[in-house]
């Protein structure tokens, strides 16, 4: 087989010097073995596949295949009330619920007019903080896992995350579905001791990131593993519209909390860790440091939440039509910009209603990362993309 | 050194191990199902149907207005308005099915619903071996008390039985007002029949 032939069909130049069975002519010994990866593998957080095109163990050519997980979560929304559609968009991104009810209400919002009173904006913030805490510990957790310290710091990050999933039970009744926010505010109030626990869970959990970070960050194993590994240029991943921490640890300055302010977050003072190198180490780092920060927001939050109505007079629970007219309602997800596309034609269901899942749009750089890596090297850089595979195929 | 960080983590594992024998806090699990841990004000499973009093079939509230059949997501109650001989409706459900297998627990059907007649149940060990009939609850399966109710939210609880109350001596007032032959009357008796006002949210 002609490897020049080969590498011009992958229109990948990348990281192929480093193949060991390169001859100086560019030639590969051997033949390539194409590898299905998942849908069932382990390492692939849910249901999706990997074509991998290998040279020994090196990966030469990789696509991802999704879909296994299609719930046709866009035209049922199409079909239905536009609030039956928000216990659905807890499904997207299983673990952040209140972030994408967040989302999806701050799109209807815009599409009927509708004023958020400040103390629902102040439960808005404080949730999706919360929501950010337990997405990144559980993300470090499994990223951890994938490059083989079985268990361990995952069950520590889920012991934390537990505490987080009861205040959400006891605010809105479910760990994880939660179906909380509603179009102009929220469901139910904050009770006075709801508070108090949170602000106990918040004032505990950088003992639990200095222990994780003891546990770990120095960790000679972890760092062979993952710098120098999955390197995302920053030029590159603004060219693919990759969001997030993924973004952030390419050393790109955009978090949407800064630069499009919704709700309230420009009341609260916080840094955008920032990482240079953008391989595995840094998209683990940026995290570990955006929960420091989001730890930040919750605790000035917590102190300035003024009492007041949680919900705008105006919305109605039956009957809702947003006048004609189309909108777009972003927010800073924790795994990225998670939008919502919506078009009204005035009929209580929206005529188009589309989702713009983070997870997703960072899963589509895979191959640029994973190309000359060996294949345990891939299953890392996977999990630091950190995806959900509700959302990727929705 | 070499070595050093694989060194620091694990004297932060054997500090989590060791310390589970003194701090219940690193202690976290719970040998369920000899051990429970309370569960949540708020919790929500599936929804069941609350009746005033002891009848289950007399006392339901439920008017069979099918609003939660509508707006469920998954569309997974049906509804059989009751009626009698001559087919005048009679504010009864004759069947009202619910399928727990479908239910994705969202508590939309008791925002939704105006007459505070269906609740939320914290139960959760319902497995079944039919899994078609046996997850398929009716009309005598839904039914629950009142007390149950107060039992299982009691805050909730106690401000749906307010709102109820409030309502109903408004209601009697007005029908009091009716009664009596006043020009004023006529609209005033026809909003006494009417719904109340949807469910507003309950604080915590
Ligand atoms: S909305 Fe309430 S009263 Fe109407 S059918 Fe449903 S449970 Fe019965
Ligand atoms: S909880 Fe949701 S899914 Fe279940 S019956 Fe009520 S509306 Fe339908």
């Amino acid at each position: 087989m002609n490897a020049t032939i080969e590498l011009e069909a992958t229109g990948k130049k990348s990281n192929f010097e480093i193949l060991p069975k390169v001859t100086p002519a560019g030639e590969i010994s051997g033949e390539f073995l194409e590898v299905s990866m998942g849908p069932h593998h382990p390492s692939t957080h849910g249901v999706f596949r990997m074509d991998v095109t290998l040279d020994g163990e090196r990966v030469v050519k990789l696509k991802p295949v999704f879909g296994y997980l299609h719930r046709n979560h866009e035209k049922i929304a199409e079909g239905t009330a536009y609030l039956a559609s928000m216990p659905y968009t807890d499904r997207l991104d299983y673990f952040c619920s209140m972030t994408n009810n967040w989302a999806y209400a701050l799109a209807v919002e815009k599409l009927a007019g509708l004023q958020v009173p400040e103390r629902a904006e102040y439960i808005r913030v404080i949730t999706a903080e919360l929501t950010r805490l337990q997405n990144h510990a559980c993300l470090c957790g499994f990223l951890l896992q994938d490059m083989g310290a079985l268990g361990t710091p995952l069950m520590y990050a889920f012991r934390e995350r537990e505490k987080i999933l009861d205040l959400f039970e006891a605010l809105s009744g479910s760990r994880m579905m939660c179906n909380y926010m509603r179009f102009g505010g929220c469901r139910v109030d904050l009770s006075p001791g709801w508070i108090e626990e949170t602000k106990r869970v918040v004032e505990n959990f950088p003992r639990f990131l200095d222990e994780f970070e003891r546990l770990l960050s120095e960790n000679e194993i972890l760092i062979a593993r993952t710098q120098g590994v999955g390197v995302l240029p920053a030029p590159l991943a603004i060219n693919a519209s990759i969001t997030g921490p993924m973004l952030r640890a390419s050393g790109v300055n955009y978090d949407l909390r800064k630069a499009d302010k919704y709700g309230i977050y420009e009341r609260f003072q916080f840094r955008v860790p920032l990482g240079d190198h953008g391989d595995v180490y840094d998209r683990y780092m940026v995290r570990v440091l955006e929960m420091r920060e989001s730890l930040k927001i919750l605790q000035a939050a917590l102190r300035d939440i003024p009492p007041g109505p949680i919900s705008d007079p105006k919305a109605k629970v039956r009957n809702f039509r947003p006048k004609a007219g189309e909108a777009y309602g972003r927010i800073e997800a924790p795994k990225g910009e998670l939008g919502f596309y919506l078009i009204s034609d005035g009929s209580p269901n929206p005529y188009r209603y589309r989702v713009r899942p983070p997870s997703l749009i960072n899963l589509t750089i895979l191959e640029d990362m994973c190309l000359g890596h060996i294949i345990p090297d891939v299953v890392v850089i996977l999990g630091s993309v950190d995806i959900v595979l509700g959302e990727v195929d929705r | 050194m070499l070595g050093e960080g694989i060194i620091k983590g694990m004297t932060e594992t054997a500090r989590n191990f060791f310390g589970s024998y003194i701090d219940s806090d690193r202690l976290v699990t719970v040998q369920y199902p000899e051990q429970r841990l309370p569960l949540k004000e708020n919790t929500r499973n599936f929804p069941f149907l609350v009746h005033d009093g002891d009848d289950p079939e007399k006392g339901l509230r439920c008017v069979a207005c099918k609003i939660c059949e509508k707006e469920c997501p998954p569309q997974c109650i049906f509804i059989v308005l009751e009626r009698d001989e001559k087919g005048k409706p009679q504010k009864h459900p004759k069947v009202f099915d619910l399928d727990i297998s479908v239910c994705m627990s969202c508590q939309i059907c008791v925002e939704v619903c105006p007459f505070d007649a269906i609740k939320m149940d914290t139960e959760f060990e319902l497995s079944h071996d039919d899994r078609f009939r046996g997850l398929l609850l009716d009309k005598k399966q839904l039914a629950k008390p009142n007390h149950y109710y107060h039992k299982i939210h009691p805050v909730e609880a106690a401000e749906v039985d307010e709102r109820l109350a409030a309502e109903k001596a408004k209601a009697e007032a007005k029908a009091k007002a009716a009664a009596a032959p006043k020009p004023a009357a006529g609209p005033a008796a026809a909003t006494a029949g009417k719904p109340a006002a949807p469910r507003q949210p309950v604080p915590a």
